[in-house]
């Protein structure tokens, strides 16, 4: 015992000791997410390159101006893409909340995170097909663009094309993670991370679930606020 | 070695849920100057330099939150060197990835500008889209209006 905690820095790969100093699972999960990142970065890189190619581009702030329940035509843009962005922050500090419950052995505080998150999500999915369904009555879709450029130009199905696309591709990243954390919920409901003596399971799900997050902050920026 | 294992990670802790907090409030700070600048950035010209220089601040806000999420939240700060290491190497293809592709796309851009007429013209031409939509609505009750006519005629 006494020689493991003495090992210097330089003996790392020597043996006895682990090189990362996480679990397997947790290494997994950081690889995926790695693999993850690569794949929402070439959707978000290939729409930069798209735009940079194209002369015009629609206005964000005359796109997305809607919010649920206002009448139609009002111009709020930006508030509802915020209120969405709030939601998923906040959803990920419950998921810290939940695995630093775990860390103490925490059942109750773990039960009750996990399901703050659980409610996060859904809220932000809410959201998402409230802002699907209405851009789509709007008359926009994969292939059809009813907005124009900025300068009043014709715009290309690009925007909606990509728009639907990389949201899309996100919101079901937030819907598998929602699955996860209801999984998740359900096995510390049924004491299975208290007879294995860790919860170790939920800090996996909570780096995807973060890793969601930040995903968003990269999608929110490029197609809302750029 | 459980147990020192245990022993080793509380160590590497960082400051809990103090920590927590902090991180929470630093994003939301961040995320509420994004959203100032984008209101900000409205009234700017649509092309102009003020408008482009605005984005860049963004786009730096945006990687300090991508920042704080991995560092904190998702707990990478607090790991060990080897695993850091191999998560952040590879992700610095993306400097490359994203300054070649952007670079390509404007190239393209100049290109078709210089060499492509057609493509030069369709990025003048202005479309009335707002008159369109109006007229439409406009007809659409016209024209409901003269059925019910003819069906009381």
């Amino acid at each position: 015992m006494s020689t493991t905690t003495t090992v210097t820095p330089t003996k790392l790969w020597s043996g006895g000791k682990s090189p990362f100093n996480v679990e397997y699972g947790k290494l997994m999960m950081w690889y995926f997410l790695m693999s993850d990142a690569f794949t929402f970065g070439a959707f978000l890189i290939s729409y930069g390159t798209i735009r940079f190619s194209t002369n015009g581009w629609p206005n964000p702030n005359e796109v997305f101006r809607s919010f649920p329940f206002a009448p139609e035509g009002i111009n709020a843009p930006l508030v509802f893409v915020s209120v969405m962005t709030f939601i998923l922050i906040i959803s990920s500090v419950t998921m810290v909340l939940a695995v630093h419950a775990g860390h103490n052995m925490d059942k109750k505080g773990v039960v009750r995170n996990l399901i703050l998150t659980i409610i996060g999500g859904i809220l932000f999915l809410s959201c998402q097909a409230w802002e699907w369904n209405h851009l789509h009555s709007e008359g926009a879709w994969w292939g059809h663009n009813p907005f124009l450029n900025h300068d009043g130009t014709a715009s290309s199905t690009n925007f909606t094309n990509y728009f639907f696309t990389i949201t899309g591709f996100h919101g079901f990243h937030v819907f598998s993670g929602v699955l996860i954390n209801i999984i998740m919920l359900i096995m510390t409901l049924t004491d299975k991370f208290e007879k294995r003596g860790h919860y170790l399971m939920i800090e996996k799900a909570g780096l995807y679930w973060h890793f969601v997050d930040l995903v968003w902050v990269f999608v929110f920026t490029c197609f809302y606020l750029i | 070695m459980e147990h020192t294992h245990t022993e080793a990670t509380e160590q590497h802790e960082g400051g809990g849920t103090k920590e927590i907090w902090k991180v929470t409030i630093i994003l939301s700070v961040l995320t509420i100057i994004e959203l100032a600048l984008g209101f900000w950035m409205m009234g700017m010209g649509l092309e102009s330099a003020s408008r482009l220089a605005v984005k860049g601040t963004i786009v730096i806000l945006m990687m300090a939150k991508a920042f704080y999420i991995v560092a904190y939240f998702m707990h990478l700060k607090h790991e060990i060197k080897n695993l850091i290491m191999t998560i952040v190497v590879p992700l610095a293809l993306f400097v490359w990835f994203i300054t070649a592709f952007l670079y390509d796309g404007n190239s393209f851009r100049h290109l078709r500008n210089t060499y492509d007429p057609h493509f030069k013209e369709q990025s003048t031409i202005k479309v009335e889209k707002k008159e369109h939509t109006e007229t439409k609505e406009k007809e659409a009750p016209k024209e409901a209006g003269k059925e019910e006519k003819k069906t009381v005629e």
